[in-house]
């Protein structure tokens, strides 16, 4: 004699019959609409975070100052305020770069970060010399390695000179991933 | 008559306690539970001064959750005022200076103590079968810790913070094909500044720290499921179809729970960890800040913190052919390795008493992270940027030499040689020391090492005028220890010196 609960034995056997009963219909039910506001919910939350990965910024024309603030022949340290800035941004948004006023209206404007791993490399008037604090690395006035671990030339900056005053094209932290800003 | 409502005044006092005690256990069950975990059995073995490390780490971390809770009272996380709200922690809130300090000194311990529980789990053949998913929970935590590690030195938004975000923005720009956009999801934004600031922030205090307790929560639920290590007998071995069984028969025989009875020395482990975080933080103080972070301010020397500093050594180290390599794939395969250990080393001999291999590993590791620490902290690569103008010259180096020299040595501190080479152990040391280069060099050597550079020595000649290379290899040459005759070209047949040539080089040499 069998002595299962009777509430429980049309359910029962029709799950053995291989039919769908309503309890389990419902549960999957349950568990796809979930999977689908999972995904909906995740859209969002995925978009909000990789937006700065997917948004890459075009560098700005930005002013670094009259042409008489670079005399020809010397290399001296300009700052720039960044055009991409948030209020409260404060200091971190003055960006200093090296302008190497080579003749008239010809320059070498180059980046502060040492290709190397981004320090901020000093210039040396005497010896015409950049020296990185980091580990080592030196560049020629040309901003060419000279020594040291950088796997390449310092990082210059387009530029142009408008009614004369000397303006950058910058925005971005150089990198190796995005050397020509 | 007057003793007897007195004493049953705290007999009753006492039973009132009681009275809620039990009410709270029936409604919390609050014994059951502390029976369940801290009461779990451990065998006696365990209850070793060996076994304190584990409950250290726990006892750093709730350190630094409180101080680190109560900093955030003060700190402003804003690119603009993080600096200043920092400095008004450090300089003028009340014990501001203290509670820095002891979350940074926590930082140390917890960070110094993780890695003695590692070291310990991994000498003591803990992650074996079958407690693999402890050790690799564990790994998780350590990368958590190091992230914490970073993240928090981010927050002091200091000027080394600033260049050490610019170094990782560096590495993740050498990743093929996506860095460009790593770079930009790092920094939140092309440069660095608010939103870096903000989303280290979030890192640091939201989402590690999440992170960490959930797993702190597997981690510990894992020495319940399956038991704390036995303390290893040389030649026992695990096998997996016995160890289970084995155990058991342990705990059966010789098992305490270790609430109360195998908890001493935790306790004891404890109290020391606090006593020393205390004592750090008072004699030394907090870290920095250092300088504020504006970028425009370059004159900086970016260092990281003490656990990333052999990074730092090993990156000024590395040949520049294998640096992304090493940089971008060696730190993943190591972790991956860490996290495969129990797998392929899941059964066999647990004691480090016969695994010599696992003995040497250990030594070998701390003793390449110690050195790599020891030289981040030198840094002999970095060019002294300060000696050609402050270094000094040592008497002997000048007196007594021609006007030719004395020029020489005039160019060589104008043009920043120093900043380089040392001469007599003052200045620079990424090249070699000057002091006896005369003996090592010949003069034709010298004008084309000075003129040509090479051996990661740049090129002077576009530099200097003939004249001033003339006065510069002339007072190198004259460099050489007392005696020691000058270098000779190898490529000219020797002539034995003769007795005036002797003498004169005796004279030249007194230098």
């Amino acid at each position: 004699m069998s002595t299962h609960n009777p509430k429980d034995t049309k359910e029962a056997a029709s799950e053995r019959n291989g039919n769908f009963s309503r309890r389990d219909f419902l549960l999957k039910l349950g568990i796809g609409l979930n999977i689908v506001a999972g995904a909906m919910i995740s859209i969002p939350l995925i978009g909000y975070v990789m937006s700065s990965f997917v948004k890459i910024l075009p560098p700005q024309w930005t002013l670094l100052g009259a042409l008489d603030k670079f005399p020809e022949g010397t290399t001296r340290l300009a700052t720039f305020e960044n055009a991409y800035k948030r209020p409260w941004d404060g200091e971190a948004a003055i960006i200093p770069c090296w302008v190497r006023r080579v003749s008239g209206e010809e320059f070498q404007v180059f980046a502060i970060n040492c290709t190397h791993l981004g320090c901020p490399v000093r210039w040396f008037e005497e010896s015409k010399l950049f020296m990185c604090p980091c580990h080592g690395g030196v560049f020629y006035e040309d901003g060419e390695h000279a020594a040291g671990p950088p796997p390449r030339a310092l990082y210059t900056y387009k530029y142009k000179v408008e009614n004369n005053e000397l303006f950058i094209a910058a925005g971005i932290m150089p990198t190796l991933a995005r050397p020509d800003v | 008559m007057n003793g007897t409502p007195k004493k049953s005044l705290t007999t009753s006092a006492f039973q009132a306690a009681q009275g809620v005690f039990l009410w709270l256990d029936d409604r919390l069950h609050i014994s059951h539970l502390w029976e369940h975990t801290a009461g779990h059995p451990i065998p006696k073995s365990a209850a070793s001064w060996f076994y304190v490390f584990g409950s250290a780490t726990l006892l750093s971390l709730i350190i630094q959750i409180i101080t680190g809770s109560l900093l955030a009272f003060a700190y402003v996380p804003s690119a603009s005022e993080a600096y200043e709200s920092l400095l008004y922690l450090t300089y003028e809130q009340d014990l501001g200076w203290f509670m820095r300090a002891m979350h940074y000194w926590g930082s140390n311990f917890m960070v110094g103590i993780m890695l003695l529980h590692m070291t310990q789990v991994y000498l003591f053949g803990a992650y074996k079968y079958p407690r693999e998913i402890t050790w690799i929970t564990g790994c998780v935590l350590m990368l958590c810790t190091l992230g914490m590690a970073f993240t928090g030195q981010v927050l002091r938004w200091d000027e080394d913070a600033y260049w050490g975000l610019g170094i990782g923005a560096a590495i993740m720009g050498r990743v093929p094909f996506i860095g460009e956009g790593l770079v930009s999801l790092m920094l939140g934004g092309p440069i660095i500044a608010s939103e870096t600031l903000s989303r280290f922030f979030s890192l640091h205090v939201f989402i590690i720290p999440g992170t960490i307790l959930a797993l702190v929560a597997v981690h510990l639920r894992m020495v319940l499921t399956k038991g704390i290590n036995e303390y290893p007998k040389p030649g026992h071995l695990v096998r997996r179809e016995t160890y289970d069984k084995e155990y058991a028969a342990i705990i059966k025989k010789e098992g305490i729970p270790f609430a109360p009875h195998g908890i001493w020395k935790d306790l004891a482990a404890a109290a020391i960890v606090i006593g020393g975080i205390l004592f750090c933080s008072a004699v030394f103080g907090p870290k920095g800040p250092t300088g504020p972070p504006y970028p425009a301010d370059i004159d900086t020397l970016p260092r990281p913190d003490f656990f990333f500093m052999w990074i730092f050594a090993v990156a000024a180290l590395m040949p520049e052919y294998m640096e992304t390599f090493g940089l971008l794939v060696v730190p993943p395969v190591v972790i991956l390795i860490l996290f495969a250990l129990p797998f392929f080393n899941n059964t066999g001999e647990k004691s480090w008493r016969r695994r010599p291999i696992a003995v040497l590993t250990v030594i070998l590791i701390y003793l390449v992270m110690g050195i790599l620490t020891y030289l981040g902290y030198t840094s002999p690569w970095s060019p002294q940027m300060d000696a050609w103008s402050g270094a000094p010259t040592p008497a002997s180096f000048v007196k007594g030499r021609p006007p030719l020299e004395l020029q020489g040595l005039i160019v060589m501190q104008n043009v920043q040689c120093r900043n380089c080479h040392a001469i007599d152990g003052a200045g620079g040391h990424r090249g070699p020391d000057l002091a006896d280069v005369g003996a090592r060099m010949t003069k034709d050597q010298l004008v084309r090492q000075v003129v040509q550079g090479g051996g990661n020595m740049p090129a002077y000649g576009k530099n200097l005028s003939p004249y001033e290379v003339e006065a510069v290899v002339s007072y190198m040459a004259s460099l050489r220890p007392k005696g020691q005759p000058p270098a000779r070209d190898s490529t000219v047949p020797g002539v034995p010196p003769t007795r005036e040539a002797a003498a004169t080089q005796k004279k030249h040499g007194e230098g």
